[in-house]
């Protein structure tokens, strides 16, 4: 409330400060006299209320540019909420603004490849390891994982049933041509369907029809056109948790060990990109894995349900 | 009232056979005139004659395409000392006084004199309830006297008017004709076409008959009207249509 | 954001999160407007006022460019303040200068075209009377911006509809991070992928608030310019 009234009240000295400068101004355009003035105020208040209105909001553009990060993530990651929840604790302690620009994997690396992060964290191992191979990242750490789902129309349309066969299920989907909605964006979720088309002995490029709809977009998309369409799709469990518009979607299929979903961090080269602010970064991967912030993703519930489960310690994640 | 007038560098006004040709028309044709401190010449003509032209060359808007036009033997340079009021003036987005204070910053006069001139000219042109009306919400007689003021406020030494009757009622056009009556008699060069015969008889010193772009005839209004040199000039005068 | 608030009780809470992101909103696209005048106002008034050779292209050019998608704008800008890119050193990507950039960039031939059909007509209508009264050129510009003030306004409005409405650029070269580049637009593109659709609209409603009020003042500036306009 304090805060509000001194905005107004500074606004109102800028206006008054600025009047008689923009008066000035006019008069030197156009020498009326003044009597004609009651409509020329109203023009100066206007222009005066403009010109406060753009110096006020600059402060808006201020950066935070000493303790700031920019972390290149995943939709899913922030769809779910999770960086809600997890970057107000991670500032709390360590006074860092963590920047998260939310993009398909594949994106959040070619960004992070681009300089424009510094620090990646994304759910694509294949992706990630070569990331790093290539020089654009440091190292890899596993940070949590979860597992994806299937969804679809309760009406079923494939004849699912009740299997924990992903394969089968989508076997089942293609033969029937029921819709099937793919992120189609060289996302994490995107990589691990084509994985799973492949499991299930399908050559997707060549055997989609136009029961196969790629929308190129993020996972909240990808189940809003499900939802709107009747379709089934494969979701991380997270964002489906927390996604508020599942229509008369259910999960078709769950549990099935492929299903499985890693995620891993990563802090960007400073040897390729000199920009990247290398110490925060680390501090940022440091938290992540360490038993703090492990513990923290593992209190991140909705609805009761946790969504991610840490395992920076397991060997091999 | 008195308005210090500097000498009249841009008169005598000399044409020596000006012509001014549009595409493939010629609106002036081989004009030789002169025009000279004294009392008001007034240009008649048919419509299409050629006036409303001449006077822009005159004002020094348009270049002649053929021939000399000089001011006060200067030729090629835009007068100073001349004003000019358009048929149909062009009111700015200001109010009255606005307007009038616009002319005066754009004729040079000193800031602090600018309020005290303008309200002496809008005296004159008997404005001076109107100072704070929009000028485009001025009636068209109204306009035409503010024009006429915005003119004046270059303080000019020639005034050209283009018919500036020529939409007004009978009380409109005698308040204009007052006022042209009194700038001339403060010694100002004015030169005023017009289609009304009535018109020249009341104003002219001198009259200048144009026919197709061509000076008919030249002379003082008592031998014009009463002694015509001209069969155009007799057929015109005597209120006949000049083809 | 309290997450299950429902839309119209964080409306009406003035909830500062939301706040910040309406601040944001207003910010980045009146900066826009502001940058594409002073750029645009000159440049309209002297297409309108010179003749060179190959103006109608120019002017052709313009009235095109008005339609330029923003979500093309977008991605040039990326590339441009991209680290990899030319600009990369300025540090601009995901900030909210890089929207204003790229808002500017879609504001500016808006206002340039409507700012040069406005001032071009003005002008024949003053171009005897100025001449008359020996104005030079830069009189002459400065006098028909002045005097067509209020019509420019129309144009300025325009441009911030323009910008305040369009989510394709700004997602782009911003980011959309929370608390830093987002906006009502970005926001609305997010709530709706998170299927919590109650808020977008919510946030939608707001922001035709907005642009409504924006609109109610400029509809009042020009109720005050009408005097002296007509």
């Amino acid at each position: 409330m304090q805060k509000r009234l001194s905005t107004l009240h500074a606004l109102s000295l800028v206006i008054a400060g600025l009047d008689p400068a923009i008066h000035r101004f006019a008069k030197k355009m156009d020498p009326r006299v003044k009597p004609g003035g009651d409509k020329g105020k109203l023009t100066r208040r206007m222009f005066s209320f403009l010109a406060a209105a753009v110096l006020l909001l600059a402060p808006v553009f201020a950066h935070a540019q000493d303790k700031s990060i920019v972390v290149a993530s995943t939709t899913s990651t922030q769809d779910s909420g999770l960086f809600g929840y997890l970057l107000p604790i991670f500032k709390a302690k360590t006074g860092i603004d963590v920047k998260v620009v939310a993009q398909g994997t594949g994106q959040a690396i070619d960004t992070a490849n681009r300089g424009d992060a510094d620090v990646a964290f994304v759910h694509a191992k294949s992706l990630e390891e070569k990331f790093v191979a290539e020089g654009g990242g440091v190292k890899r750490f596993p940070v949590m994982y979860n597992d994806f789902v299937l969804v679809g129309p309760k009406s079923d349309p494939a004849g699912i049933g009740r299997t924990k066969d992903i394969a089968a299920a989508l076997t089942a989907i293609k033969a029937k041509g029921a819709p099937f909605v793919s992120r189609g964006d060289r996302s994490g979720t995107h990589v691990a369907e084509l994985g799973l088309w492949k499991a299930a002995g399908v050559d997707i490029e060549k055997d989609k029809g136009p029961w196969y709809k790629e929308i190129g977009q993020g996972m909240g998309a990808a189940l809003n056109t499900s939802s709107g369409l009747g379709a089934y799709t494969l979701s991380d469990r997270s964002t489906w948790i927390s996604f508020k518009n599942k229509g008369d979607l259910v999960i078709a299929v769950e549990g099935d060990k492929r299903l499985f979903n890693q995620y891993g961090v990563i802090l960007v080269n400073p040897a390729k990109h000199p920009n990247v602010k290398k110490e925060l970064g680390q501090q940022f991967i440091d938290w992540l894995i360490s038993p703090e912030g492990q513990k923290a993703i593992a209190d991140y519930k909705i609805e009761g349900q946790q969504l991610f489960f840490p395992n920076a310690t397991v060997p091999g994640a | 009232m008195n308005i210090m007038r500097a000498p009249t560098t841009d008169l005598p006004i000399l044409l020596d056979h000006v012509s001014f040709v549009a595409g493939s028309v010629t609106i002036v044709d081989n004009v030789s005139l002169a025009f000279s401190p004294g009392a008001p010449t007034i240009l008649i003509g048919p419509n299409g004659a050629g006036k409303t032209t001449l006077l822009r060359l005159l004002m020094g808007l348009i270049r002649p395409s053929r021939g000399r036009l000089t001011w006060g033997g200067r030729e090629g340079v835009t007068p100073a000392r001349c004003a000019i009021v358009f048929q149909r003036p062009a009111m700015l987005r200001r109010s009255a006084a606005g307007n009038i204070l616009y002319a005066l910053a754009a004729a040079g006069v000193p800031r602090g004199k600018r309020a005290t001139r303008c309200t002496e000219l809008l005296d004159m042109v008997g404005l001076a309830a109107l100072a704070g009306r929009p000028a485009r919400k001025l009636s068209g007689g109204e306009q035409q006297r503010l024009a006429l003021a915005r003119a004046l406020a270059k303080d000019p030494a020639v005034l050209f008017l283009d018919e500036p009757t020529a939409s007004l009622d009978p009380a409109a056009t005698k308040a204009i004709e007052d006022i042209v009556r009194a700038v001339a008699a403060r010694g100002i060069k004015v030169v005023m076409s017009t289609h009304d015969l009535g018109e020249a008889r009341r104003l002219a010193g001198d009259v200048v008959l144009l026919h197709r772009g061509c000076v008919i005839e030249s002379a003082p209004a008592l031998s014009f009207f009463t002694a015509p040199r001209t069969d155009e000039a007799r057929k015109f005068a005597a209120g006949e249509l000049l083809i | 954001m309290p997450e299950n608030a429902s839309a119209l009780q964080l409306v009406f809470s003035a909830d500062p999160a939301l706040l910040a992101i309406v601040k944001l909103s207003l910010a980045v696209s009146l900066s826009a407007v502001a940058c594409a005048a002073l750029v645009g106002l000159p440049f309209g008034a002297f297409v309108a006022l010179t003749r060179f050779p190959g103006r109608e292209a120019v002017i052709v050019t313009l009235n095109a460019l008005m339609g330029l998608p923003p979500v093309v704008v977008g991605l040039a800008v990326y590339l441009l303040l991209s680290r990899s890119g030319p600009l990369g050193s300025w540090g601009l990507l995901f900030t909210p200068q890089a929207m204003v950039i790229a808002q500017t960039m879609l504001v500016t031939p808006i206002i340039v075209a409507l700012a040069r059909q406005t001032i071009e007509d003005l002008a024949a209508e003053y171009r005897d009377e100025l001449a008359a009264m020996n104005v030079g050129p830069l009189g002459r510009v400065a006098t028909l911006i002045w005097d067509a003030r209020f019509s420019l306004v129309t144009a300025l409005l325009a441009g911030f509809g323009r910008a305040a409405a369009e989510v394709g650029a700004i997602i782009i070269v911003g980011g959309n991070i929370d608390g830093f580049t987002r906006t009502m637009t970005t926001a609305i593109a997010l709530e709706t992928s998170k299927g919590d659709l109650a808020l977008a609209v919510g946030l939608g409603l707001v922001l035709i608030g907005i642009v409504v009020i924006v609109n109610a003042l400029a509809w009042a500036v020009r109720r005050a310019g009408e005097a002296f306009a007509e």
